[in-house]
């Protein structure tokens, strides 16, 4: 009962920081069209920001996770100008290659600066452990939940409830219609990969509060692949779903059955569900319900 | 009745609030649709634009909104001016807030999003006016019906109410020119009286100037009080819409073909609807 429990609550902090990881994954592809393959080197360099602007900077770390937002909105809107924008009208593999081409660099960017080793993050949330039903488990599990819940919940309140959230929808909808709206569409598309790096300080702070600050947070990353594609590429609710399949049988499998067939199961659970479903568990074939 | 051909229209320089000059239009930098087209709206005129499939009438709409670059199409010659001001090199944004609105063929209702928030990004270039409440007020007096379903997500709207949903977006924005194109298309009969008796509501009430792509030639001229017929990607006829129903060619070619059901049917429209990941 105590194993099934302390796995539960990994899965879901897993998931849920997945779900986050994820969110940017999905609004960059729902609005612009492309397949981000560098959201795993966003968490990464927020994940860096944010260790670097408490330890190396000793600012609180409030400043410092806002402090890694505001690198993220530069960095957002730099990449979609600089790197993006010069694609308009090339194939939609060119596009990926030149994605893949980011992350390497932005790889190689960050550990030119901070090196290879693993760091701590510095303790912003309690370390301790409670006892839960009898049994221990680290408060930061709950901790990440929660933050990870209340980052997504701001999002999802960002789409429903403000102008340029709507207006993201509407590009996303029908970009030449919502250019008939006077809507700027360039805009909305600097905002979609600034908002998808601006949440992937978040889910990357949160990921190395699990397992430390270092490449790993990448590779961590790389499982938000599994999770768009089992949720949908182009769904919000698909992807806090697909999070939480792919957190919790990672941690069942692995914690239940073999440690090695729980690092496989997400991609096993994934070819499972384009089985059934090719365009994802929520994914759009025609009309999705929100 | 003139033949474009030989006479220019001219009215006063003030009164004329859209004029397309001689335009011509390339799409892809090889296939030249229109061919020189000049045509004019008055200032509170209601102006019908005609002409078979393929004519190259939603191409003219498309490029007064500025709408050529994201279909790879370009205007190689002529201008367009509008209240004035050169308006040929303007994008969407700047057309919108000149004063020009438009309902796009096929509606394009934003599928995904409520009633409300179609109309909420209509206002895109308005937000900081503030005056978005009083809009959708006005929209929702002309259109009872969407204030019903101000919660329903558009997908799930007939066509009907879609096309409502897409003239209220227009009217989100306050135009001083509305361009409809083709808001008859696949709707039945008893729903076209509706949009049209609409149409000239707002015409007559708010002032709008009103320039009206159809295929039901017989319908626009009934509302209009001016019309130009198109072919090829040229004008070859205008005159005043009473003038033009009467006469026997328009009778022939438009008014006896719009009879024979030889529309187009929104399943055709469909695509038209390209979605470009780029600008
Ligand atoms: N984006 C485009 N690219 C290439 N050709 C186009 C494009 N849009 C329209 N055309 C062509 O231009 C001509 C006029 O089209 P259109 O303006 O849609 O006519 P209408 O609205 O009068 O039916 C047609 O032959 C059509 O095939
Ligand atoms: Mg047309």
């Amino acid at each position: 009962m105590s194993t099934f429990i302390q796995l539960t609550v990994n899965g879901l902090a897993n998931g849920a920081i997945l779900a986050l990881a994820a969110l940017g994954f999905v609004l960059i592809f729902k609005a612009t069209g492309v397949v981000n393959f560098a959201q795993g080197e966003f968490l990464l360099i927020g994940a860096y920001i944010v260790w670097a602007g408490v330890v190396t900077l000793g600012l609180h770390w409030v400043v410092a996770v806002l402090l890694g937002v505001a690198v993220a909105v530069v960095m957002g809107i730099v990449i979609e100008r600089s790197v993006l924008r010069p694609m308009v009208g090339e194939s939609a593999i060119a596009v990926i290659m030149v994605t893949i081409g980011l992350s390497a660099v932005l790889r190689s960017l960050v550990q030119g600066i901070w090196g290879t080793t693993l760091r701590r993050m510095p303790e912003i949330v309690p370390e301790t452990s409670v006892s839960l039903l009898g049994a221990p488990f680290p408060v930061n599990r709950l901790w990440a939940i929660g933050i990870a819940l209340v980052a997504l919940g701001g999002f999802a309140l960002f789409f429903r409830k403000s102008h340029y959230g709507v207006a993201m929808r509407a590009v996303a909808d029908d970009q030449q219609a919502a250019m008939v709206m006077g809507i700027s569409v360039r805009r909305i598309f600097a905002m979609s990969w600034a908002l998808a790096a601006v949440s992937a300080v978040f889910g990357g702070t949160l990921v190395a509060i699990m397992i430390g600050v270092s490449i790993e947070v990448a590779t961590f990353g790389l499982l938000v692949f599994a999770v768009v594609i089992v949720g949908g590429l182009d769904s919000i609710p698909g992807a806090l779903l697909g999070g939480l399949i792919i957190g919790l049988t990672r941690q069942y499998v692995g914690g239940y059955i073999d440690p090695g067939l729980g690092e496989v199961i997400p991609y096993i659970v994934l070819v499972l569900v384009l089985l059934v479903k090719p365009y994802g568990l929520f994914g759009e074939v025609r009309i999705e319900r929100v | 009745m003139t033949d474009v051909a030989g006479a220019a229209t001219s009215a006063p320089a003030t009164d004329v609030l859209l004029d397309v000059n001689n335009v011509e239009v390339i799409y892809d930098e090889v296939i030249l649709v229109l061919r020189g087209l000049s045509l004019q709206a008055r200032r509170g005129s209601l102006v019908a634009l005609l002409g078979a499939n393929g004519a190259g009438k939603s191409t003219t709409l498309k490029s007064i909104m500025g709408l050529l670059p994201s279909e790879d199409g370009e205007i190689s010659e002529g201008h367009i001016s509008f209240d004035g001001q050169e308006i040929t090199e303007f994008d969407p944004a700047q057309i919108v807030k000149s004063g020009i609105s438009l309902v796009m063929e096929g509606r394009r209702v934003f599928e995904h999003l409520t009633v409300h928030e179609n109309l909420v990004a209509a206002a895109y270039t308005r937000w900081r006016e503030g005056t978005a409440g009083d809009d959708m007020r006005l929209v929702y007096e002309y259109f009872p019906r969407l204030e019903e379903r101000s919660n329903q997500v558009a997908g799930y709207l007939s066509g009907g109410e879609q096309q409502m949903l897409a003239m209220g977006r227009a009217l989100m924005q306050q135009p001083k020119l509305l361009m409809l194109d083709e808001p008859s298309l696949g709707l039945a009969p008893l729903l076209v009286r509706e949009i049209f008796d609409i149409i000239v509501r707002l015409h007559r009430d708010l002032g709008t100037t009103i320039l009206l792509v159809e295929q039901n030639a017989h319908l626009a001229l009934e509302i209009a009080d001016h019309g130009y017929i198109m072919e090829n990607g040229r004008i070859v006829l205008e005159g005043p819409a009473r003038e033009l129903a009467e006469n026997p060619d328009v009778q022939e070619f438009y008014l006896g073909m719009s009879e024979s059901g030889e529309r187009k049917s929104y399943r055709d429209v469909k695509h038209y609807k390209r979605r470009k990941r780029w600008l």
